[in-house]
């Protein structure tokens, strides 16, 4: 067996996990050691981001960190932790400098300016991007050649870390799968940092990578640590619907709506979201949760469009404006059939984010000793809906403090060898399922039904009746974890990382729909049928733990 | 709309065995799916241990899924399913295999020494 020691151990190699990478190093630490289930830099959400990055920098008007601040914090509904949201929009403008000088391209105006646009719920124009629709993926390229460069990261792809290891209080390493071989491998570790993103992948509507399953919840809830805000998944509201498109993601809309103001219309031609008191006259202006809930309302109302969305149309914009607002997507769009001058497409809310995760202070520290967190799997900062543009700043921001944390925590200890036994059971384990099991139903048909779960209960309408059903039957999926059939084989045997898989899943899906239901109340992306108005009694956050058994427990937040 | 039903013939199997081994899936789809998406779906309605890289599904930013389609280069989650003939689908030629359609792509700098 494989047994590894480092200073610090990353878990999932998306924007904030490269990015604290790249700080462990800069604070001095000798060995960092960056795992991804998939392959370092392509998978996570940071690749996936087509949109745009907020950061006051001030490019196009006077601007100050204070008031995107404040437009955070009214984003997120009175539920953001402050600290978290403060240090995000603080060290925003340096993270995206830094990344200007690292040559990410971030567009420009012909006075050299970067460009900054006013997406929803911002006070002035603070988000740039990179066209067309590149910004997620040049800002991958750009952390993946920027640790290529750095001696003392190692990286390795295709590991997945199933459990860490706790003793005496303190996380001291993790046991993982060697996906290309089947193989578990031991890791020591002075501290990790859990980088691995949200949950939207346990959603049938998605716009995830496959690696974001929610796993790293269930690593810190088993380690000892909190989680805070699970309830709130935004759903971005105008995910793409049909026609089928294939080589470009669902979100794909947003920036053009900015750009051209796109309508959103109903089965009857006419524009609704005035209906739910967004006036859209001066611009696209309306909030995530509030779009969402629009469009599920006309389409409960029996005025959606036939795929179960509503339209968006450009067809009011000349032919040569959506030419040169959308470049060479234009092209793409016609090989997928859509000819935006022509015909409007369909869209309709899709799981892009969770606001939730685990619960950290402004070091990027769990409450547990020696266990950090980054990225979208920290939860706090974006309180009950997240402000657009915030995701990648929070990625960039939050792993450079995790990573300089973990760094500076590591070099106060000597390295030492995990106690003995450490993770034999977790060992013993992956061997076992790797042998092979029998079964009537395999992990991936379980992953599947827990998507259409969390989709029909705990999506963007929820109720107490409806909630209590998710809760039950994720318990009974886990039960039935022990009894799953599994094909035999080492070698990149997929269904041995999916059961995996669909454990943290579960996990993480069941603290979701406990903490839904405890909320008696709407806020943000949390609505409830049952309780559709905000109640000012819960204006705080919720914090699951875990039992020594592996139940979920409820509490108010400290 | 009408349903179509593709046939694959899929390479599988790891480097271990000494004759290439194929296998035939065939399923019903709809015009637009992708060779990732019925690929997905074979695994979930017939066979789980199918092996195939992916990451980001559909918005063609991971370039995990490249394959052989037919002989030619291509990625799964943008060549639509064809129901005119079989489709032959095979790991990236020139790559060591590890099983399936999975061959080791991963740098050599992020594998386990």
């Amino acid at each position: 067996m494989t047994d590894l020691a480092t200073d610090v151990l990353i878990v999932g190699a998306g924007g904030a996990g490269m990015y604290a990478a790249i700080a462990a190093a800069r604070a001095g630490a000798g060995h960092v050691l960056l795992a991804d289930k998939s392959l370092v830099g392509r998978g996570g959400a940071t690749i996936m981001a087509q949109m745009t990055v907020a950061a006051a920098l001030g490019e196009e008007c006077p601007d100050d960190w204070q008031a995107h601040l404040d437009d955070t914090l009214a984003a997120g509904r009175g539920l953001c932790d402050e600290n978290l949201a403060a240090l995000l929009c603080r060290d925003a403008p340096a993270r995206i400098r830094e990344m200007a000088e690292w040559r990410v391209g971030w567009a420009r105006r012909e006075n050299g300016r970067i460009a900054q646009v006013t997406a929803p719920g911002h006070s002035r124009p603070r988000c740039c991007y990179v066209d067309f629709l590149n910004t997620g993926p040049a800002v991958a390229a750009t952390l993946r050649r920027q640790i290529s460069q750095i001696g003392v990261i190692n990286r390795v792809s295709n590991l997945a870390v199933t459990d860490l290891l706790v003793h005496d209080g303190e996380v001291v390493g993790a046991v993982a799968l060697d996906i290309a071989e089947g193989e578990p491998v031991r890791i020591a570790a002075k501290a990790v940092i859990i980088a691995t993103g949200g949950l939207t992948r346990i959603y049938q509507r998605n716009s995830a990578s496959a690696n974001m399953g929610g796993d790293g919840y269930a690593l810190a809830l088993a380690a000892g640590a909190a989680l805070v805000d699970m309830e709130f998944v935004q759903f971005f509201p105008i995910g793409h619907l049909a026609p089928r498109v294939v080589g470009m993601d669902p979100i794909m809309w947003d920036p053009f709506r900015y750009k051209l103001g796109g309508r959103l219309l109903n089965r009857d031609g006419r524009e609704f979201l005035a209906d739910y008191g967004s006036d859209e006259s001066a611009g696209y202006t309306t909030p995530r949760d509030i779009a969402t809930y629009a469009i599920q309302k006309e389409v409960a109302a029996g005025r959606g469009s036939p795929n179960g969305g509503v339209y968006l149309s450009f067809t009011h914009v000349p032919r040569h404006s959506l030419e040169a607002a959308f470049g060479p997507v234009i092209g793409r769009l016609a090989k997928n059939g859509i000819d935006l001058a022509r015909a409007p497409v369909e869209v309709a809310p899709i799981a892009h984010y969770h606001m939730g995760g685990i619960a950290v202070d402004t070091d990027m520290a769990s409450s547990v000793p020696r266990l950090f967190a980054a990225g979208e799997a920290a939860g706090g900062a974006n309180g009950a809906n997240r402000l657009s543009g915030n995701a990648i700043p929070e990625a960039l921001v939050f792993g450079e403090v995790a990573g300089r944390s973990a760094a500076l925590l590591a070099a106060k200890r000597p390295m030492s060898a995990l106690p003995s036994g450490a993770g034999a059971d977790i060992v013993e384990q992956i061997r076992s399922l790797a042998d092979g099991r029998k079964g009537d139903i395999a992990a991936c048909e379980l992953l599947d039904e827990l998507r259409e779960i969390m989709w029909r209960d705990v999506g963007p309408f929820r109720s107490a009746k409806v909630l209590s059903r998710a809760i039950v039957r994720t318990e009974e999926m886990r039960a039935a974890l022990p009894k799953l059939s599994l094909p035999p084989g080492r070698r990149f045997n997929p269904a041995l990382a999916e059961w995996f898989e669909l454990r943290g899943s579960l996990i993480a899906a069941s603290a979701v729909a406990h903490a839904a239901a405890a909320r008696i109340e709407s806020r943000g992306a949390h609505q409830r049928e049952d309780y559709p108005d905000s109640d000012p009694a819960w204006a705080r956050s919720q914090r699951i733990t875990m039992t020594a058994e592996g139940g979920i427990t409820l509490g108010p937040s400290q | 709309m009408t349903k179509h039903t593709a046939r694959l013939r899929i390479r599988r199997g790891t480097a271990d065995e000494p004759q290439p081994r194929y296998e035939e899936f065939a399923l019903p789809f709809e015009p637009g799916t992708t060779v990732l998406d019925a690929l997905i779906a074979i695994r979930r309605q017939q066979d789980p241990s199918l092996a195939i890289r992916y990451s980001c599904i559909n918005a063609n930013v991971c370039k995990e899924c490249l394959i052989a389609i037919d002989g030619v280069i291509d990625y799964a989650c943008t060549t639509r399913l064809r129901d005119d003939k079989v489709m032959t689908l095979e790991p990236l030629p020139g790559k060591p295999l590890l099983r399936d359609l999975v061959t080791e792509i991963r740098p050599p700098r992020e594998r386990l020494k």
